[in-house]
């Protein structure tokens, strides 16, 4: 029960990186459902589905928010402070993939009650991480984990 | 309005606001200590404290009782910190340093970090929601407390100031 099993410090990142992504998603997820219907909402949604799951399955480094920080904010605010393992934040950008995806599913099967529904909760999860530095992804974890593996625990 | 529905406006507006709320709400209670009723302190006149290991252990308390086998780590002299963690728990570091300075500031007292994931059982057992969940036990592995969210330093000061 080591702590480095639970947090690797090797891989961390300025906690100001995930909260701005999280800051550019709120605003993408926002126009999306306004003007679910639209092309507009269609374009934003598979932009933002990619990059859920560059930061996802690829990594943080590569998700183009993450990389907009890293270039274009970064280098004009105050260095780092506060770090964070990667794990927490690229678990948020994998739930928050599946609700898009499946928002986008809702969209090209025209059942746009579910793409509502999917990108409401997407954006109620990136405005809590970027206001509240708050990962809501993260939280439900333990209850999935206790929900979905009942008798084979170790 | 173009291309913006009015139900889009309306969930946008209604999310951001539900959202706040949770938000504002989380930030006031997160971390805050509970004490478990049932629990039972240890009897100040006893002063054998054999006598006190064996009531506590026939049962006689209604509190949950924890060992260092359950732990996996020994118990604390005078009392023990359990903090239960997750790899996807940002406030989980922070809770660590916390913890670890005041098991370091305070004599006699463990700090135990338990992975949730590889302990399910325990977890179900006790009830653990989410992480960091933080417990105070005191000398006979009893819960006082319990914090759910990042603790606040001078609470877990005083939870163990009640049992050490």
């Amino acid at each position: 029960m080591s702590s480095s099993v639970i947090c690797d410090p090797q891989v961390e990142v300025d906690v100001r990186g995930p909260r701005f992504a999280a800051g550019i998603t709120v605003v993408v997820l926002a126009v999306s459902l306004l003007t679910i219907g639209t092309a507009v909402a269609a374009v934003l949604l598979t932009i933002q589905t990619i990059v859920f799951g560059l930061g996802a399955f690829v990594g943080l480094k590569a998700q183009p928010y993450g990389i907009i920080f890293r270039k274009v904010v970064q280098p004009r605010i105050a260095p780092a402070s506060e770090f964070e393992a990667i794990a927490p934040p690229r678990f948020a950008a994998l739930v928050g993939f599946i609700f898009t995806a499946v928002a986008l599913i809702g969209l090209a099967t025209g059942v746009t009650a579910i793409a509502y529904i999917a990108v409401a909760f997407a954006l109620a999860a990136a405005f809590l991480n970027s206001a509240f530095g708050f990962c809501l992804g993260c939280e439900m974890f333990l209850l999935g984990k206790r929900a979905f593996s009942r008798s084979v625990s170790v | 309005m173009g291309i913006v529905t009015m139900l889009g406006l309306v969930l946008v507006v209604s999310v951001l606001m539900v959202a706040t709320a949770f938000g504002l709400w989380r930030k006031k209670t997160d971390g805050q200590m509970k004490s478990i009723a049932k629990y039972a302190p240890i009897p100040v006149a006893d002063d054998d404290p054999e006598v006190d290991v064996v009531t506590a252990s026939a049962g006689d308390h209604g509190g949950e009782r924890l060992t260092a086998q359950m732990l996996g780590s020994a118990l604390g002299e005078r009392a023990t910190i359990v903090q239960f963690s997750t790899a996807f728990c940002q406030p989980c570091r922070a809770t660590r340093r916390i913890l670890d300075e005041v098991a370091t500031m305070i004599e006699g007292t463990n700090h135990v970090e338990i992975d949730a994931e590889a302990h399910l059982d325990l977890v179900r057992q006790l009830d653990i929601r989410r992480t960091p969940t933080v417990l105070v036990l005191d000398s006979r592995g009893m819960i006082t407390k319990k914090a759910v969210g990042l603790p606040r330093k001078a609470d877990i000061i005083a939870a163990l100031g009640e049992v050490v």
